[in-house]
C-alpha cells in the first residue's frame, strides 16, 4: 500500500468533476419535488441526456451543442412523465419507474453506433495567470464551463426559491395544491414546467458523464447516479446548499475509493465500491434529523374540482 | 345607503348532477351593509358565494356590481373587482410565513419588507394582532383567520365574504372580529356573512337572506327577529331544544391522575398534570382556545397516545399502555375533531368507515373475516338514525358535506353503546337542527349511564349539555365546576388560565 501515490490536488479537482453530474440531476429533482411532484425517472432522463449529448457532440463536433441537446432530450422525456401524471393523473411512482426503464432502453437503442467512439473535448476555461496560483489554481480553476454552471445553478435555485415570487408560487403549489388552486394559480402548468426543468437538468448531468467524466458511451453508464440524486434530495431536506454538500461528499468518497483501489489498499474492492453510497447516506441521515421539510403535497395527485 | 346596490344577484341557478345547489336565488347588498346568508348544510350557501368569487360559473342568472354586469371567470378577476373571501377551510400554506401567505393572495405583491410593514399597519388599524414573519403552521385557528382577513383587507375590498368565520374562535376572538367587521362596515365595505350562529347574526348583521334547499325562503332584519324564528325558517320545522331528566351521577368511570404526556406533534401542546374524575351518566364539558391540548387530551384518552401507567384509570383498571383497539373493546370510544383523515378515511365508503371503528363492538367480523352485509346494515342504521344526507352507504366519506360527515362520525360511536365517549368538536360546521339532534343523542347516552367527555370550542353548546365544565389552557385543566350558573366572565377567566399561579408560557 502506498498512500503517497494519492496527489491531494488532483484528488480534490477530481472529486469536483465526479460530483457535477449528481449536482445537476439532484438540483433539478429538488425543484420538481418542491412543486409537489415525485419524479423517480431521474436515472432514465440522465441516460437519455447522456446519449443525446454524446451523439450530438460527435455529429456536430461541438460539446456545447451536445449539452444543449442533452437538456432538450431530458426535457422531452420528462414531458412524457408530465403528460402521464398531470394530464392523465397516473400514479407518480409507477410513471417515474416506467420512465427510468424506458430511458435505459431508448438510450441503448440510440447509442448502438456510438460505442467505442471518443467525443470531442470541451476545453477548460482559461483563467490566465490565475490558474498558476499554487493549490487553488489547479483545484478550482482548471475546469470546464459546465462544472461552474452547476454550482451557479445551485446558488440560483436557492435564491429563486427564497427571494422571488416565482419561487414562492412554486413552493406554495408543493405545499397545498388545493389552496394554490383556490387562489387562482395554475397548478398543472407550474408543475409541468418544474418537471421539464428537472428533465433538462438530469439530461445535462447525464451528458457530463458521457462527454467529460468518462468520456465515452456505454450502455447504462449512469450506473445509479440518478437514484443517488433522488436520495440526496430527501436527505438534504430539500435545501440546495445542503444538497451541494452531499454531492461533494459523495463525489469525494467516490474519488477517494478509486484512489485507494489504485494504491492497493488491503480492503476488498466491493467494500470500497459501496462506501460512497453508504457514507453519503449515513451523513445526510444525521444531518436531516431536524424536522423533515418535505413539501406537504409531494407525490399527491392534483385534480381540480371546484 | 345609496340607491344602486353594490352587488345585485338575480335568478342565479346552479345544478350539479343529481342536485340543484341554487335555484333562482336573488339578493342585493348595499355598500357598508352587513348581510347574513343563513341556511342548513347543503342549502347552497357555499355554492352561491363561490359563484360570486368566480370559483363556480352559474348555469343561469345575472350578477351586477354597481349596476354593471359582473361575471368573474376566476378568483383573480373577482379580487380585481373588489371581492375578497375568507374561506371556511382556511386556504393557507402551513410551511410558509404569514407574509408569504399574504403575498400569494395578492396580484402585485410588494417586496417582502414593504409587505411586512403593510401587514403591521393593517393589523394595527383594525386591531388584529399578527406578526408577519411567523410560520402559519404555528398559529392558532383565530390567528390563521386573521391572516386571511388581512390578506383580503390589503386589497381594499368593496365586498368581503366570510364563510363561517367564528366556528373556531373563542368569545374574546369573536369580539375582536366583530369590532373589525363593524369598523369595515362603517368605512363602506359590504360584508356577506355566512354563519350558523344565529345570536351572532342578530348582534352583527343589518339584514339576512335565508336559503333552504337552494331556494330563497325569506329575508329578515335579524335584530328584529328572534333566533328561534330564523332557525325555524332555515329548517322549515319546529326546533327541539335538547332536554333531559334530572339525575344523579353514578360511580367513577374515568380517573385521570396527574396526566402528563408530551405531544407527538412539533406544533402540539403537551398535557401537564391533568387530574379529573368522570362519573357514569355525567357530561364533562371541556372548553378552551384551540391548540391548548384538546387534540392531545383526546389522543391520550382514545389510546392513540400512550401514557405512564397509573395516570389513566378506567373502571379501576390501568389503561395507560393500552392502544385504541383494546380500549374500544372495553367500551372507551372517541370521535376526534378532524373529520377527514382522522375520524374517517376520506376515500373509503361509509360502509368501510363503519367497519373501521365498529368491527369488534358490533360483531362485524368473526375470526378475521369481515361481514360486509352486517357492516352495510350498521352504516345504514347510522344514516337513518342521524339523518345523514347521502345517496347511500357505498358513497365515499369525502363526498359528504362537513356537517353530514360529522353526523355520521358521531352517530357511528353513539350507536356502539359506549361506556365512556370522548368527542372533540361534536357539532363543528353542523347546522342548528342537526347540532340539536347530535346534542340530544349525547344527552340520551348520558341518561343511559355513559360517561361523556365533550371537548368543544362552542361555549353555548358546553353550557347546554355539560354537568360540569373545565377549561384547557397551555395543556393544563382548570378545576371542573358545575356548569349551572357559570357566567361568561368566569368562563373567560378559566380559559385564560387564571386558575393557577403559574405564568403561562408561550
Amino acid at each position: 500500500m502506498d498512500l503517497s501515490a494519492i496527489n491531494p490536488v488532483l484528488f480534490v479537482a477530481g472529486f469536483l468533476v465526479a460530483a457535477t453530474p449528481l449536482i445537476f440531476a439532484a438540483i433539478g429533482e429538488l425543484v420538481v419535488e418542491k412543486s409537489g411532484t415525485l419524479n423517480l425517472g431521474v436515472e432514465g432522463m440522465m441516460i437519455t441526456g447522456a446519449i443525446c449529448g454524446f451523439a450530438t457532440a460527435v455529429e456536430t463536433g461541438s460539446p456545447i451543442l451536445g449539452f444543449a441537446a442533452a437538456a432538450l432530450g431530458g426535457a422531452l422525456l420528462s414531458l412524457l412523465f408530465a403528460f402521464l401524471t398531470q394530464i392523465t393523473l397516473a400514479n407518480q411512482v409507477a410513471s417515474g419507474l416506467a420512465l427510468t426503464l424506458f430511458g435505459l432502453g431508448l438510450s441503448a437503442l440510440l447509442g448502438q453506433s456510438y460505442v467505442g467512439i471518443k467525443p470531442p473535448r470541451l476545453n477548460d476555461i482559461n483563467f490566465g495567470p490565475l490558474a498558476d496560483i499554487p493549490v487553488i489554481g489547479p483545484i478550482l480553476l482548471t475546469h470546464d464551463i459546465i462544472l461552474y454552471l452547476g454550482i451557479a445553478l445551485v446558488a440560483a435555485t436557492w435564491a429563486v426559491l427564497k427571494f422571488t415570487r416565482a419561487g414562492l408560487i412554486l413552493r406554495a403549489v408543493g405545499e397545498s395544491h388545493d389552496a394554490a388552486h383556490a387562489l387562482g394559480y395554475k397548478v398543472v402548468r407550474i408543475r409541468t414546467l418544474a418537471i421539464m426543468f428537472g428533465g433538462a437538468c438530469a439530461g445535462i448531468g447525464g451528458a457530463y458523464i458521457s462527454l467529460i467524466r468518462v468520456p465515452q458511451w456505454t450502455e447504462g453508464m449512469t450506473a445509479g447516479v440518478g437514484w443517488i440524486a433522488l436520495a440526496l434530495v430527501v436527505f438534504a431536506s430539500w435545501k440546495p446548499w445542503r444538497l451541494l454538500l452531499g454531492a461533494y461528499l459523495f463525489g469525494g468518497i467516490t474519488q477517494l475509493q478509486l484512489n485507494l483501489q489504485g494504491a492497493g489498499v488491503a480492503i476488498p474492492v466491493e467494500y470500497l465500491a459501496m462506501s460512497p453510497y453508504l457514507i453519503t447516506i449515513i451523513v445526510l441521515v444525521i444531518l436531516s434529523r431536524d424536522k423533515s421539510a418535505a413539501p406537504a403535497c409531494l407525490g399527491r395527485t392534483f385534480h381540480a374540482s371546484s | 345607503m345609496t340607491d344602486t346596490p353594490l352587488l345585485d344577484l338575480s335568478g342565479l341557478t346552479k345544478a350539479y348532477p343529481g342536485v340543484i345547489a341554487n335555484d333562482d336565488v336573488s339578493l342585493s347588498i348595499a355598500p357598508g351593509e352587513v348581510h347574513a346568508l343563513l341556511g342548513e348544510n347543503g342549502a347552497g350557501k357555499s355554492t352561491l358565494v363561490k359563484m360570486i368569487y368566480g370559483l363556480v360559473k352559474p348555469d343561469a342568472g345575472t350578477m351586477h356590481m354597481f349596476g354593471a354586469p359582473f361575471t368573474p371567470s376566476e378568483p383573480r378577476a373577482a379580487r380585481a373587482s373588489g371581492v375578497g373571501m375568507v374561506f371556511q377551510h382556511f386556504s393557507l400554506f402551513d410551511a410558509l410565513s404569514v407574509a408569504e401567505n399574504i403575498a400569494l393572495g395578492m396580484e402585485d405583491a410588494p417586496k417582502m419588507g414593504a409587505l411586512s410593514q403593510q401587514i403591521r399597519d393593517v393589523s394595527d388599524t383594525y386591531g388584529l394582532p399578527l406578526a408577519p414573519d411567523r410560520v402559519v403552521g404555528d398559529l392558532s385557528a383565530g390567528e390563521r383567520q386573521r391572516v386571511e382577513i388581512i390578506r383580503c383587507l390589503l386589497q381594499q375590498p368593496k365586498l368581503l365574504i366570510m364563510d363561517e368565520p367564528t366556528s373556531v374562535l373563542t368569545p374574546q376572538e369573536v369580539e375582536i372580529l366583530f369590532k373589525t367587521l363593524r369598523k369595515l362596515s362603517a368605512e363602506g365595505t359590504a360584508i356577506l356573512y355566512i354563519s350558523h350562529k344565529l345570536e351572532e347574526i342578530r348582534a352583527l348583521c343589518d339584514s339576512a337572506t335565508i336559503l333552504r334547499l337552494g331556494k330563497v325562503v325569506g329575508h329578515c332584519t335579524p335584530a328584529e327577529t328572534s333566533a328561534r324564528d330564523m332557525a325555524e325558517m332555515m329548517v322549515g320545522k319546529l326546533l327541539q331544544t335538547p332536554t333531559r331528566a334530572g339525575k344523579s351521577p353514578g360511580e367513577v368511570v374515568l380517573e385521570l391522575a396527574n396526566l402528563s404526556v408530551s405531544s407527538p406533534n412539533a406544533f402540539g401542546m403537551p398535557l401537564r398534570g391533568i387530574s379529573v374524575e368522570v362519573r357514569r351518566g355525567e357530561v364533562l364539558g371541556i372548553g378552551g382556545v384551540a391548540g391548548n391540548g384538546q387534540d392531545e387530551l383526546l389522543a391520550a384518552l382514545s389510546g392513540e397516545m400512550l401514557s405512564t401507567p397509573g395516570m389513566i384509570r378506567f373502571e379501576g383498571q390501568n389503561i395507560g399502555l393500552l392502544g385504541p383497539t383494546p380500549r374500544r373493546a372495553m367500551g372507551i370510544l372517541s370521535a376526534p375533531e378532524e373529520r377527514l383523515g382522522h375520524a374517517a378515511a376520506p376515500d373509503m365508503s361509509l360502509t368501510e368507515n363503519a367497519m373501521l371503528t365498529a368491527a369488534a363492538r358490533e360483531g362485524l367480523e368473526s375470526g378475521g373475516i369481515l361481514n360486509w352485509g352486517k357492516a352495510r346494515g350498521f352504516a345504514e342504521k347510522i344514516i337513518e338514525t342521524f339523518d345523514v344526507r347521502t345517496p347511500g352507504p357505498s358513497n365515499a366519506a369525502r363526498s359528504l358535506s362537513g356537517g353530514n360527515l360529522q353526523k355520521f362520525v358521531i352517530g357511528r360511536e353513539v350507536l356502539q353503546r359506549p361506556d365512556l365517549l370522548v368527542v372533540n368538536q361534536p357539532t363543528w360546521g353542523v347546522d342548528a337542527s342537526a347540532a340539536a339532534s347530535i346534542r340530544q343523542s349525547l344527552l340520551d347516552l348520558a341518561q343511559n349511564g355513559t360517561a361523556l367527555v365533550v371537548i368543544s370550542q362552542d361555549l353555548d353548546e358546553l353550557m347546554e349539555i355539560s354537568d360540569r365544565f373545565a377549561a384547557l389552557n397551555e395543556g393544563r385543566l382548570s378545576e371542573p365546576r358545575p356548569a349551572q350558573g357559570l357566567t361568561v366572565e368566569e368562563i373567560g377567566l378559566m380559559m385564560g388560565g387564571a386558575h393557577g399561579m403559574e405564568v403561562a408560557h408561550v
